[in-house]
């Protein structure tokens, strides 16, 4: 099944709620389109349609193939890639997250300093997770926490993965400034030619 | 007599530790054979590559996809030029597609080699990796003379590859090639008909069909588990679709004990793609087409806004390649997701119950190395 046709059944479903089908990439010269179309969803619903897309028989999405999130810089963009081994075809989802303030988190404790003025939304946006539908999602997510500070609702061990955990900041976010040192390690090194 | 009591401990294994394949921390809990959890920790060899393609040209960027899968650095560069192509609609020769190809599936045959003689070594068998490293060595030569490099080949380019083969080499492939086959079958005789490896890999962490659909495994894993799927095969690319290979899968055959799923599983369907390199490397040397290997691309590539996610088929699996482009000359979004990452997602969930010894036996049957990790 295309994107679009994808796109059609869902939005028969679920009545009422803003489903988008966004083209992908065209060549500038040919009009030949290079990139992958997508279908943008709203956060909150995204459980259920996750879970319409891997049990219904039509569309059959029994593999996420990757969870990653992008920075564009007055929002975050969550994407999921779908896959079906039954039907082979595959599906890009993206999700529209508000940008929270620009403090840098500091690791799971971390709290929206008080006396925060304007800005609007969360310190750290956040979406439910998608773990209990897909094993690998756990792993996925975590990375996604780790170097953008996206949390995910209800996940089972919602830690940093690759940086330690005492680490300041999410590195992949397009503002992120790196700390002067860590634990006494500077970060800079003196320039070399004099 | 009094009852005797147990402690769990709490061990470290690694991050330095022969047999993890890389810098892979686990902690594990065990009361000193079986273990109730081994939990694994990762980051040691995290170098921030996707947060460096964003500052550096499409161009430029080539050398670091070597370091995201060192053993298989040829199917990195290619998936990374394949993605930038798709999205900027560059087509190259077929000259150059031949090329990239019979890279990439020497490339997979030493990888497999290692994955082998190592998995091998890690359940105590010291010589087959000697002997799988003798054979790497003989590849390793021919590839350094078609592109100077013996590890991180940076070989393609984004519109072909850099270099045409020197006059003779294809012959030198033959001939190779001509001496591996028999090869297979000494590795036969000394690992696959052992009876302690197969009755160290039997029926060892088994890998349902659902479990492995469900957690994302990819490539050898995901064919040890009984799934017929092979990208070359069922999403084709490049020119995959004029060659003639079969795609094995994982039947359970350690003997009386062996279980779909298992570690031999795996590990036996890594032998047999072996074989069918060797047959597809013979049909691109018969079929590959003069011209040219390189087509003219500008010096400051800039896609169209948008994005594309494109799967290859890497000796691990299929390595993902999800680029995001916003119209300038570099990168906006680069994302590799590899199929050690999947891998390593479900060790914990499998891990409980186990033995250390067979924890070891588990990993190097996963082929899970820390760079494709980590990026």
């Amino acid at each position: 099944m295309t994107v679009e046709e994808i796109a059609k059944i869902l939005c028969e479903h679920f009545k009422g709620l803003q489903i988008e089908v966004v083209p992908g990439a065209k060549n500038a010269v040919s009009g030949i389109q290079t990139g992958d179309p997508a279908v943008i969803i709203p956060a909150e619903k995204i459980r259920e349609i996750c879970n319409t897309l891997k049990v219904m028989d039509q569309f059959a999405f029994d593999c996420l193939s990757s969870l990653t999130a992008v920075d564009r810089k007055d929002r975050f963009e969550v994407v999921y890639h779908l896959f079906s081994y039954k039907n082979r075809h595959s599906l890009t989802l993206k999700v529209n997250l508000p940008r929270g303030g620009n403090q840098p988190q500091r690791g799971v404790e971390g709290e929206a300093p008080s006396g925060l003025a304007g800005g609007g939304g969360d310190a750290s946006p956040s979406i439910e997770t998608v773990e209990s539908l897909w094993g690998v999602a756990n792993w996925l997510e975590r990375e996604v926490y780790d170097l953008f500070g996206i949390k995910f609702d209800n996940h089972s061990d919602l830690r940093r993965i690759m940086l330690p955990d005492d680490w300041v900041g999410h590195p992949l976010r397009k503002d992120y400034k790196e700390e002067v040192d860590y634990h006494g390690i500077s970060t800079t090194r003196p320039a070399l030619l004099q | 007599m009094a009852e005797l009591r147990t402690e769990e401990m709490l061990l470290n294994m690694g991050p330095q530790h022969p047999s993890t394949h890389g810098v892979i921390r686990f902690v594990v809990k065990t009361d000193g054979e079986v273990m109730s959890a081994a939990v694994p920790d990762i980051g040691y060899l995290h170098r921030s590559i996707e947060k460096i393609a964003e500052k550096a040209t499409y161009n430029g960027f080539m050398p670091w996809t070597d370091r995201v899968d060192y053993l298989a650095a040829m199917n990195c560069n290619v998936a990374y030029a394949m993605a930038v192509e798709k999205l900027a609609s560059i087509e190259i020769t077929r000259r150059g597609e031949y090329l990239r190809v019979i890279a990439m599936e020497m490339n997979r045959i030493i990888s497999h080699l290692l994955a082998v003689g190592s998995l091998g070594m890690d359940v105590g068998a010291y010589t087959p990796f000697i002997h799988a490293l003798r054979e790497r060595e003989k590849v390793n030569d021919l590839i350094e003379e078609l592109c100077g490099q013996r590890l991180t080949y940076n070989y393609a380019r984004i519109g072909g590859v850099i270099y045409d083969m020197t006059p003779n080499w294809d012959k030198k492939v033959l001939d190779f090639l001509d001496q591996f086959e028999p090869l297979l079958n000494e590795f036969d005789r000394l690992l696959t008909d052992n009876k302690i490896l197969r009755k160290r890999l039997g029926g060892v962490a088994v890998v349902t069909r659902e479990d492995a659909i469900n957690y994302n495994f990819v490539g050898p894993n995901l064919r040890g588990s009984g799934v017929k799927w092979d990208i070359r095969k069922d999403m084709p690319y490049s020119v995959y679709p004029e060659l003639d290979f079969e795609v094995p899968v994982g039947t359970g055959e350690a003997g009386s004990f062996g279980v779909v799923g298992d570690c031999f599983d795996r590990y036996m369907v890594r032998i047999r793609e072996m074989s069918e390199s060797v047959k597809i490397l013979r049909q691109c040397f018969e079929r590959i087409p003069p011209g040219d290997h390189l087509v003219k691309v500008p010096k400051k590539i800039r896609p169209p806004a948008g994005d594309c996610y494109i799967r290859t088929e890497s000796t691990r699996g299929d390595l993902g390649v999800y680029l995001v482009s916003d119209g300038s000359d570099k990168p906006y979004r680069l994302k590799f997701r590899t199929g050690s990452f999947s891998a390593m997602a479900i060790i914990e969930k499998i891990s409980r119950g186990m033995m250390v010894a067979d924890l070891i036996a588990f990993i190097a049957s996963l082929d899970i190395v820390a760079p494709e990790i980590d990026r």
